[in-house]
């Protein structure tokens, strides 16, 4: 009993530890001063003011448009690179796959570095393109990284018995090892999504000049510390957090029913 | 093979060789298949059975060599341009489409040509898809054929390993190949399923007509099913035939010793139609060349048991096994070991005699590399073998041993093994025996009984008195038939193995 009293306390301790800051940046969301720490009574006035705010509105745009457009073509340029990795001839395959990883464990400061390096180098320095191209190569290693391990996990026969009963090399890859591979190209997706939402270093150095993330808008408005020039910005950051716990909750309930449809057909 | 009746090929493969990295899979591959015919390449794992067939279906491409269908090369065509389909190991089914889809799959690919009448009257064809009743009435076929119906809308995951097999059996004949390639198709089912389905599976190709062409490393499979058995070892054929020649007249030991229990032992060309084996003359049927060193195989069946004093051979029981229909009975003749299968049971210890009659003793030419003995170790470290006694590196036996001052061998370990009386199998090559004048000077002593000039080099064979062993070398030197000689071997030239661990 007191076992179990002790390991409650702790879990719950982490977790405070962990979701503290985010919890006070919420409840700070619903009162209208302009600093941290100070309350000025109850009220929705900041989503308001969030809502009203064409300009928050556009960077919110630009932030999903921007994403969206990045994870996408991440995909099909990520889930193109593990069919190709998975299909070489094993002396290729190897070092292939360990290049392809190399930018999840290169710091991302000297990824944007680079980036913002070559671009300069062919004049497209702080253009869509450039933004695009540096989102892409933030994202598309994880795309390979959650695509490969299904490419494994599949009967390596069933793309041969599609070929055997008549189907091109290409109606086989996209009748039978596309849907067999689909749930990691969607996590990849996912992934992708979420790396470039909330990336600031890869958009700072790349973005052009006129055009702003929530990342880097918030870090320009909060530069000066808790004294936010936008307050609005804290209703902002409550209901991305809020969002993503949706979100997060919704696909692992997902996850879970099929599971349990396949143990009560066993 | 050349007296078989030449029906229309089918398939036919010319020279095939496959060869993945640096490993040979396939080596010059050659034979033919039969229209309609039902042939099994059988061989243990990595033998290249599985190579050949996926080479037919179109997944690898020969190294070298030829593929033909019906006459026409199609060595590069890509597998969906093959009127083939195959049936695999693991049934490769389409987990995301259901029963329906997965046989359909085929259909739904497939051009047919459609001849129309336009307004003139002029006729002609164009190549269309089938139509959705005619795939839902051929699928429909298919799953009755392998007793699936009413399965159409069920899922993958839901079927049982047999009807798994069944339904990727169905997905291939539907689409009416030409050819059936299955890859050891029964390998991931039990026992009692496997038997079944064997019978089915004959049963369809009886039906359909198409030709099979199956790939097991199961002998009992390929006897029962095959109308031809190709057996392979090592990437190469080395016997074609059907399941009784194979089974009755095997081409060499490998084959003798794979398809079936059999006893095979080192045996000599003694005179027409006569085999020494076992330190006796035995008639038999095969003619071979005087003097010919030869493998003769003995069916365990074949050995009838009879009392001491009558038997051509007598052994001691060293092992009696009941394996339901007869017992399987272990006996030594001298240090051959016999086995023989009969309805009759003996005890452990008994002396037994064994008849032999000529026509069960198959004689096999040897394709003679070294010399083979059986032998044993002496107190002093030496090795008896064929008649003779020679010195010998005993430490070879365990690598990293030696020798202590009493002549125990001391292994890598620091165990203390005492190597007296340990049989061992003992090999010589043919250009390490030496012999000389002298009788006195080497291990064994004998007779010239043969000499063979072979270019560049005579073939000798010494026969030895007592058991009548054999020696033969290859050297230069000129010797006559039967001059008395003695035969010499380097103690580093006689490789030894023990035929079982010493305590």
């Amino acid at each position: 009993m007191v076992k179990k009293i002790l390991s409650i306390t702790i879990c719950v301790a982490v977790l405070l530890f962990i979701y503290a800051p985010i919890l006070l940046l919420v409840v700070y969301s619903f009162t209208d001063s302009n600093v941290i720490g100070k309350w000025d009574g109850f009220s929705f006035d900041l989503y308001v003011q969030l809502f009203r705010d064409a300009e928050i509105m556009q960077i919110l745009f630009n932030t999903i448009w921007l994403a969206l457009a990045a994870a996408l073509l991440s995909t099909v340029l990520g889930t193109a690179g593990a069919i190709g990795i998975f299909y070489s001839k094993r002396k290729f395959a190897k070092p292939l796959q360990a290049v392809s990883q190399i930018p999840v464990i290169n710091a991302e400061i000297v990824t944007a570095i680079s980036l913002a390096l070559l671009f300069s180098a062919v004049f497209l320095y702080r253009t869509y393109l450039s933004l695009i191209v540096g989102h892409m190569v933030l994202c598309t290693p994880f795309v390979v990284l959650s695509v490969m391990p299904k490419l494994k996990q599949m009967d390596p026969n069933i793309y041969e018995a599609a070929l055997d009963l008549g189907a091109s090399p290409s109606a086989a890859l996209f009748k039978v090892v596309i849907p067999q591979i689909f749930s990691g190209i969607v996590s990849g997706f996912m992934l992708s999504i979420t790396l470039s939402l909330d990336d600031y270093i890869v958009t700072a150095f790349t973005k052009p000049p006129m055009f702003d993330t929530i990342s880097t808008y918030v870090y320009n408005a909060v530069k000066n510390g808790t004294n936010s020039s936008t307050p609005a910005l804290r209703a902002l950051s409550a209901l991305i957090f809020i969002v993503m716990i949706a979100v997060l909750l919704a696909i692992n309930l997902r996850a879970r029913r099929p599971a349990a449809k396949k143990e009560a057909a066993q | 093979m050349n007296e078989r009746k030449m029906d229309e090929k089918i398939i036919q493969l010319v020279n095939v060789s496959k060869v993945f990295d640096e490993t040979t899979a396939v080596e010059n591959v050659s034979f033919y298949v039969r229209k309609g015919e039902f042939i099994t390449f059988l061989g243990p794992s990595g033998c290249g059975k599985t190579t050949t067939l996926r080479m037919i279906a179109g997944f690898d491409i020969p190294t070298s060599g030829k593929i033909l269908l019906n006459g026409k090369d199609i060595t590069d065509l890509p597998p969906n341009k093959r009127p083939v389909n195959t049936v695999f190991q693991r049934y490769a089914l389409f987990p995301h489409y259901n029963i329906y889809d997965n046989i359909a799959f085929g259909l739904k690919l497939k051009k047919v040509p459609v001849t129309y009448r336009n307004d003139k009257g002029e006729t002609y064809t164009k190549w269309q898809k089938l139509t959705r009743r005619e795939i839902d009435e051929k699928v429909k076929n298919a799953l009755a054929v392998v007793d699936l119906e009413g399965f159409e809308k069920r899922s993958v995951s839901t079927l049982s390993g047999g009807q798994q097999q069944r339904v990727a059996i169905a997905r291939a004949i539907v689409n009416e190949p030409e050819i059936l390639l299955l890859d050891e198709p029964l390998g991931a089912l039990d026992l009692k399923m496997r038997k079944e389905m064997q019978i089915e599976l004959k049963e369809m190709h009886r039906k359909l007509g198409i030709t099979f062409i199956y790939v097991t490393h199961d002998q009992e499979e390929a006897l029962t099913m095959s109308d031809t058995i190709v057996v392979m070892k090592d990437g190469c054929i080395q016997q074609i035939g059907t399941p009784t020649d194979i089974y009755n007249e095997p081409a060499n030991a490998f084959v003798a010793d794979f398809i079936g229990d059999s006893n095979i032992l080192n045996g000599t060309m003694v005179d027409a139609l006569t085999v020494r084996f076992c330190n006796r003359n035995f008639r038999c049927v095969d003619d071979f060349e005087r003097n010919e060193k030869v493998d003769v195989v003995v069916r365990p069946e074949d050995i009838e048991m009879v009392p001491p004093e009558q038997g051509m051979l007598v052994g001691r029981v060293v092992s009696v096994v009941f394996k339901g229909v007869h017992y399987e009975i272990t006996a030594m003749v001298g240090r051959s070991e016999m086995i023989i299968q009969s309805t009759q049971s003996r005890e452990i210890g008994e002396l037994i005699g064994m008849n032999i009659a000529p026509d069960a003793i198959h004689i096999m030419k040897k394709e003679l590399t070294c010399n083979r003995y059986d032998g044993y170790i002496t107190k002093k470290n030496t090795v008896v073998f064929g008649d003779g006694e020679f010195d010998c590196d005993v430490t070879t036996l365990y690598p990293g041993s030696h020798l202590d001052e009493d002549g125990y061998l001391i292994t890598a370990q620091g165990e203390k093994i005492d190597l007296t009386d340990a049989d061992v199998a003992v090999e010589v090559g043919l250009t390490d025996i030496e012999i000389s004048d002298n009788a006195e000077e080497g291990g064994a002593r004998g007779h010239i009984v043969s000499l063979i000039y072979k270019g560049d080099h005579y073939q000798y064979i010494v026969r030895t008195e007592e058991n009548e062993e054999d020696y033969v070398l290859d050297t230069e030197d000129l010797w006559n038939e039967n001059d008395y000689v003695s035969v010499k071997i380097k103690p580093e030239n006689i490789h030894m193995k023990l035929k079982q661990e010493i305590k």
